[in-house]
């Protein structure tokens, strides 16, 4: 019952809360959503701390979708162990690296007294799971070797499963490995709190800068009659006002 | 042709008194919030000196602006690829220590205070921490040239001067300053724009101001760095950055943004530019010293039959171009080529022109005697006291030339009316003044009428908003009715 819980509902509800929560967020509290940045009041323990955390995330997250995505990919590659070692070490190197960029993220915040002033009980939810999100992560690569290859073998039909509403969840309720059910649980945890956190600016990495040009101009009256240029593009209207 | 108008601004610096009223009318209407009280969108600077936020001219600091890349340009310290990899940090970013801790003073202690020996005090306190602190620095903490060891001399214009130059500069005897207000100057390339990754911000196509949507900023605070004028700043309270809107709601309904209307110096005047948006890439891009030519040449006659006509295909309502026709700004900039754009070497084509100021000549000192007085009435503009190479720094992106120019311009007016009005110059003087710039009686009179004399509506000649058109203004004006400044629809909180 407990892992019935655990592992098929709370997935559920997470997801569905993130996709309401955040579209819900987006489109009707859009003046919140934002990465709510605090470099302007303290920039230079921000290097050390965002840099690293944020790459690492940044590299954890392509790891856990491609190994979620091509598990058979995955698992051709570390049929010869140095690639399996290689693998293994980078992901565990970017694991620490953003596990000492938390840390460090947490101190200024303790620290620092402006920093202190914008800190909210929503940083602090958010530092938790985090923390527990890594520790956790780490703590499974080190013990369940080699992680990469049985993320690919067991985690993948488990997490697939549920994404295509036949929920199997006897693969990872019969590990016996606390640290991966912690990690698994609170990993449908952090999706299930983007809506409410700091989380949301994910969602909103703006990678469409890449492909737009550079200026924009946006016409609010007498638009019809104005021909369209192709020296700019057509920015996006306010709706506050 | 592809003819838009933009809002553009002259401001007369012979006039400027450094009163600060125009700081302060902005501050009350859109800056007196949580997380804006350090933001000054309208600041008035000593020059020589250091300015808000310190060294706001160093690009080699804050890599602001545009560079010259090729035959195009590029952002120096943002844009596509440099902008989304540096966005977890960004490394030339300015911060609060940058601009100044904004403070307030406990007033409540000096009634409650108890009764006692010493007279109670308003000790000062951090808007930011709200605990004590010890003001260390302001927005215009180098205000007439105080401390200037330290901050006039750390000029960065001054590089552009030899050692004795500076030595000469800075002699009691011969120095001399001069304000500098600034506001955003709705640049027709703006690096701000070009900078945002989450496209917040934008130009209007009808009057050019440049504004950030506040629901589409993310906080990437890539404008920040952007903008080398240092005009987009960062709220750290709602987590979006802000930026002159220069008076937006009161330019569409007629008035003038409130920096200008309140200047006691009457040295703002705003107009109507009429340019051609096909030449700005071209513009952007000429060597340094063609850059004020380059810029000036974007401008186009509204008088001319052509360009009326294809203005009007454009979309732009003949109220537009007739305001055009009247604009001040069109005069002084075009017509008598007396106002420049700062630092035009940032590349961002800047829509703020100033008139530079004729400063008093040198003084000699010799033999312990201070001697200040001079051949003629006027001196030659080339002893001004501030070295032209330093105003080309500041206005022409280095080119004394033009600034000379604007000088004697300036002062063929001058010496033509002194002659009308006391006559005790020699004609010639006066005449060889005038013919040597090209200048005949009637543009002088003219110049010295909108100088002097400018009525309020000769000075801000707004283009009438069509109101009943324009969807900004009729959105929902109702829900921020009671508000103050830009009234949030939503509580201005960090996060949820
Ligand atoms: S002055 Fe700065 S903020 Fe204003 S338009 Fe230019 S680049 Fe943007
Ligand atoms: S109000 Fe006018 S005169 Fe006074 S400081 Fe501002 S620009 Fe100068």
């Amino acid at each position: 019952m407990t892992n019935f819980l655990l592992f098929i509902v709370l997935p559920y509800a997470c997801l569905a809360v993130f996709l309401i929560g955040s579209i819900y967020r987006y489109k009707s509290r859009g003046f919140t959503v934002s990465s709510i940045s605090s470099q302007f009041l303290e920039g230079r323990k921000l290097f050390w701390g965002s840099q690293p955390f944020h790459w690492g995330l940044f590299v954890l997250f392509f790891g856990h979708l491609i190994a979620f995505l091509f598990p058979r990919a995955v698992l051709a590659w570390n049929g010869q162990p140095v690639r399996l070692l290689i693998l293994e070490i980078v992901a565990f190197a970017f694991g620490v690296c953003a596990l000492l960029g938390l840390v460090l993220l947490v101190n200024r915040r303790l620290t620092s007294r402006r920093v202190q002033v914008v800190t909210s009980k929503m940083d602090v939810l958010v530092f938790v799971i985090l923390l527990t999100q890594i520790i956790s992560g780490l703590l499974v690569a080190y013990h369940s070797r080699w992680g990469s290859s049985w993320f690919a073998a067991f985690l993948t039909p488990y997490l697939r499963s549920i994404f295509v509403f036949d929920p199997q969840m006897d693969a990872i309720a019969s590990v016996n490995s606390l640290s991966l059910k912690v990690h698994v649980i609170s990993a449908f945890t952090l999706i299930g709190v983007i809506p409410f956190t700091r989380f949301i600016h994910f969602l909103v990495y703006p990678v469409d800068y890449l492909w737009r040009s550079y200026q924009q101009v946006i016409w609010n009256w007498n638009r019809k009659s104005i021909r369209t240029s192709r020296a700019h593009s057509e920015g996006h209207k306010s709706k506050n006002n | 042709m592809d003819i838009r108008s933009q809002v553009s601004m002259v401001f007369h610096l012979d006039k400027c008194i450094g009163c600060h009223t125009c700081s302060i009318a902005c501050k009350n209407i859109w800056t007196d919030r949580k997380g804006a009280e350090y933001m000054w969108w309208n600041n008035v600077e000593t020059k020589p000196g250091t300015g808000y936020p310190t060294k706001w001219e160093n690009q080699d600091i804050y890599k602001g602006g545009w560079e010259k890349n090729g035959d195009s340009v590029s952002l120096k310290g943002a844009g596509k690829f440099r902008g989304l990899k540096n966005i977890f940090h960004n490394p030339h970013m300015p911060v609060l220590d940058d601009y100044y801790e904004p403070w307030t003073y406990k007033y409540q202690d000096l009634f409650t205070a108890p009764e006692g020996d010493d007279q109670p005090t308003a000790r000062p306190v951090s808007l930011v921490t709200g605990e004590h602190m010890d003001v260390q620095s302001g927005p215009n903490w180098d205000d007439d040239l105080g401390g200037s060891p330290d901050y006039a001399r750390q000029d960065v214009n001054l590089q552009s001067l030899s050692e004795a130059e500076q030595e000469a500069m800075f002699q009691l005897e011969r120095m001399t300053f001069s304000y500098l207000p600034r506001i955003c100057n709705h640049c027709l390339n703006p690096a701000c724009v070009a900078s945002c990754p989450s496209g917040a911000l934008y130009k209007r196509g009808e009057d050019g101001i440049v504004l950030i949507n506040q629901e589409r900023c993310r906080a990437w605070r890539m404008c920040v760095t952007a903008c080398p004028y240092k005009k987009s700043y960062y709220n750290w309270h709602t987590g979006k950055s802000e930026k002159c809107v220069l008076c937006y709601p009161r330019l569409e309904s007629g008035q003038a943004p409130a920096c200008f209307h309140s200047c006691v110096g009457r040295i703002r005047y705003l107009g109507v530019l009429l340019y051609d948006a096909d030449k700005i890439k071209d513009a952007v891009s000429v060597p340094d010293d063609q850059l004020v030519d380059a810029q000036l040449d974007i401008y186009l006659d509204p008088f001319d039959p052509e360009v009326i006509k294809q203005a009007r295909l454009n979309g732009i309502a003949d109220s537009t171009i007739d305001a055009a026709q009247k604009s001040p700004v069109y005069k002084f900039v075009k017509e008598w080529r007396l106002a420049l754009p700062l630092h035009p070497e940032f590349r961002t084509l800047p829509n703020l022109f100033y008139v530079p100021a004729l400063l008093p000549t040198m003084a000699t000192v010799a033999n312990g005697v201070y001697d200040s007085t001079s051949k003629s009435l006027w001196n030659g503009v080339e002893s001004n006291r501030l070295p032209m190479k330093y105003l080309a720094s500041l206005f022409s992106a280095g080119s004394t030339g033009k600034i000379v120019e604007v000088m004697k311009r300036l002062m063929a007016v001058r010496l033509h009316r002194r002659g009308v009005t006391v006559g005790d110059l020699n004609v010639a003087e006066i005449s060889s003044a005038m013919s040597e710039v090209q200048m005949d009686a009637e543009t002088a009179d003219a110049i010295f009428r909108l100088t002097s004399l400018a009525t309020f509506d000769e000075r801000f000649v707004i283009p009438p908003a069509h109101r009943e058109e324009s969807i900004e203004m009729l959105e929902n004006t109702a829900d921020v009715k009671g508000n103050t400044g830009f009234g949030f629809k939503e509580k201005p909180a960090r996060g949820l």
